[in-house]
């Protein structure tokens, strides 16, 4: 075969490769979308759930997916970004590093299960903390860390050295030039690490059920306390989110229509996930543009 | 084959005490590992001069200058004494960051932060502690002047720098080093990246900037080091080989190791 053959052939493959991989996405979204998006109403969308039957709106269970996201994020960032810098920059290269780097991937392996029990001992039993979205945060960080340290550190390294060493000729300290100069050039493939582990957490069941719980107590809306047992920011609640909600409605619903529940519940987690990679993705380009000053 | 060269014959010219010296170094040797790269290399560079180092790859060139102001640091062990204004500054009690900011370095492929052109100069004066934004502004023109690259840039100071060319990169660079107000400037062969015309403005603007500051410039053009520079080291296999005023260098090199690179019969 001559070589513009096989070129040919080789690109007619991967052509189909790829439009059989977005059919299938395209074909779930279809899917998922067709079907639960007729039962999807605005009184869905915000009324509070039957405790006993799972009949009812989503309102709780789709504010508190959004919580236990950001507050997933607010621990888990800071730290892989530490651990991010530390293995791109200042780790050394040997025995020790890559015990880390072992740990870490071990970590990323776990089945979110297991990670979910675990919490349960851990922070609602013997911490006494009880079923809430902090426990849930803190069960979820555990996933979140391995891919987001994992993603920093590779994002921070695809940075030219030569960066690095305009930085340090400058006088500037290795901190200074990494935060300063390094980041901000990595921040895009951060920012999709970011993306993609929020996709995970909000998906997230197994790992819930035991630590953010099962049921949403109908919270009030109007107060912002979170100090308050009542307001939705109490971090100490039992918080049932809504791919949880998607789990319990199909497996133990008694409400008479719980696969269309299910179904507009599907079709809200699935809005809402990618509304949220639009968002974080426009944010992530606006804020390379505003520190790289390119248009 | 490479021709054998005896490292006991050199030509290295030493200084009287009248002549003020930029930085000197005494006995510098520079190891990678167990890899000896740098031997005895002691050399002088006075003031307010350009000073080309040339030799072939791997003739250890830029690793000796990237020793100057210690950017070998955590990369090679470097032994001897580097003398700065009086002090020995290849020490380990020396604030390393303090030595950099007065001698500064311009590389070879040129790096301008992901920055506006602006935020490229004032960014390490900021983490200085320079926060007046009439003084930065100030800065920002002087430096940019001082590299002639104002007038090409001055009404975008807010485009993102990677959007020059790479000669105007590569005085940018020269910018940003020079506007923390350094007296020596090492540059690691700043035109090799370049193209004929660039390199023409580059050189332009090192000859008008050795009024100002000490330059010491590694180049793998020979003709780049005749042209501008007033001393001219030659480096061989880590030695230094031949150290005399450049008219002298390539119109009569001492020894048979000079004469044969500069003809260009080398190994």
């Amino acid at each position: 075969m001559n070589a513009k053959r096989t070129d040919l052939l080789a690109t007619i493959l991967i052509d189909l490769i790829v439009a059989s991989v977005v059919g299938i996405l395209f074909f779930l979204l279809a899917y998922i979308l067709t079907a639960g998006l007729p039962h999807v109403s605005w009184s869905f969308l915000t009324g509070a759930t039957d405790a006993f039957s799972g009949a009812g709106g989503i309102g709780v269970q789709l504010f508190n997916s959004f919580y236990l996201l950001v507050l997933t994020m607010l621990i888990s960032v800071p730290i892989s970004l530490g651990a991010g810098i530390y293995l791109a920059e200042y780790a050394k290269d040997n025995w020790r590093t890559s015990l880390i780097r072992s740990a870490i991937e071990v970590l990323s392996s776990l089945p979110s299960v297991v990670v979910g029990l675990f919490g349960f001992l851990l922070f609602v039993v013997k911490f006494k903390i009880g079923f809430s979205v902090i426990s849930g945060a803190i069960a979820l960080t555990f996933f979140n860390l391995p891919l987001l340290t994992r993603n920093i550190e590779e994002s921070l390294s695809a940075v030219s050295r030569s960066q690095r060493e305009a930085g340090l000729s400058l006088g500037l300290s290795k901190w200074k030039t990494e935060i300063g100069i390094i980041l901000p050039v990595a921040l895009p493939g951060i920012v999709t690490g970011i993306v993609l582990s929020a996709g995970r957490v909000f998906g997230e069941a197994a790992a819930l059920i035991y630590t953010a719980g099962q049921s949403a107590p109908v919270t009030n809306f109007a107060d912002w306390n979170p100090m308050d047992a009542a307001s939705p920011l109490n971090p100490l609640r039992p918080a049932e989110t809504l791919a949880v909600h998607i789990w319990k409605v199909n497996t133990e619903g008694l409400a008479s229509n719980a696969a269309a529940l299910s179904a507009a519940a599907s079709a809200v987690l699935i809005i809402a996930v990618l509304l949220f990679n639009l968002g974080a993705r426009l944010l992530g380009t606006y804020l390379y543009r505003r520190v790289t000053a390119s248009k | 084959m490479l021709k054998q060269y005896s490292f006991e014959k050199t030509a290295v010219q030493t200084f009287d005490d009248k002549t003020s010296l930029a930085i000197k170094t005494e006995d510098l040797q520079v190891f990678y590992g167990q890899n000896h790269a740098m031997f005895d290399a002691n050399l002088a560079f006075p003031k307010n001069q350009i000073t080309a180092l040339i030799g072939a790859s791997g003739s250890g060139k830029s690793t000796y200058l990237r020793s100057l102001n210690r950017m070998n640091d955590g990369i090679a062990t470097v032994t001897g004494k580097i003398w700065y204004h009086g002090v020995n500054i290849n020490e380990p009690g020396v604030n390393i960051y303090e030595i950099r900011r007065h001698i500064g370095m311009v590389f070879q492929r040129p790096n301008p932060f992901a920055k506006s052109i602006r935020e490229n100069i004032v960014y390490a004066l900021r983490a200085n502690g320079l926060k007046k934004k009439a003084e930065l502004e100030e800065r920002v023109e002087q430096s940019l002047k001082g590299a002639a690259l104002w007038d090409e840039v001055k009404d975008n100071l807010d485009k993102s720098a990677l959007s020059l060319s790479g000669g105007q990169q590569q005085r940018l660079c020269i910018a940003r080093s020079i506007a923390m107000a350094p007296d020596v400037l090492l540059l690691d062969e700043p035109c090799s990246a370049l193209d004929p015309i660039s390199t023409v403005k580059v050189e332009e603007t090192l000859l008008e900037l050795q009024k100002k500051y000490s330059i010491i410039i590694v180049t793998h053009n020979m003709q780049q080091a005749s042209r501008i520079s007033s001393q001219c080291a030659f480096f061989h296999l880590g030695h230094v080989m031949e150290y005399v005023p450049t008219g002298t260098m390539f119109s009569n090199p001492q020894i048979p190791v000079t004469q044969d690179y500069i003809a260009g019969s080398f190994g």
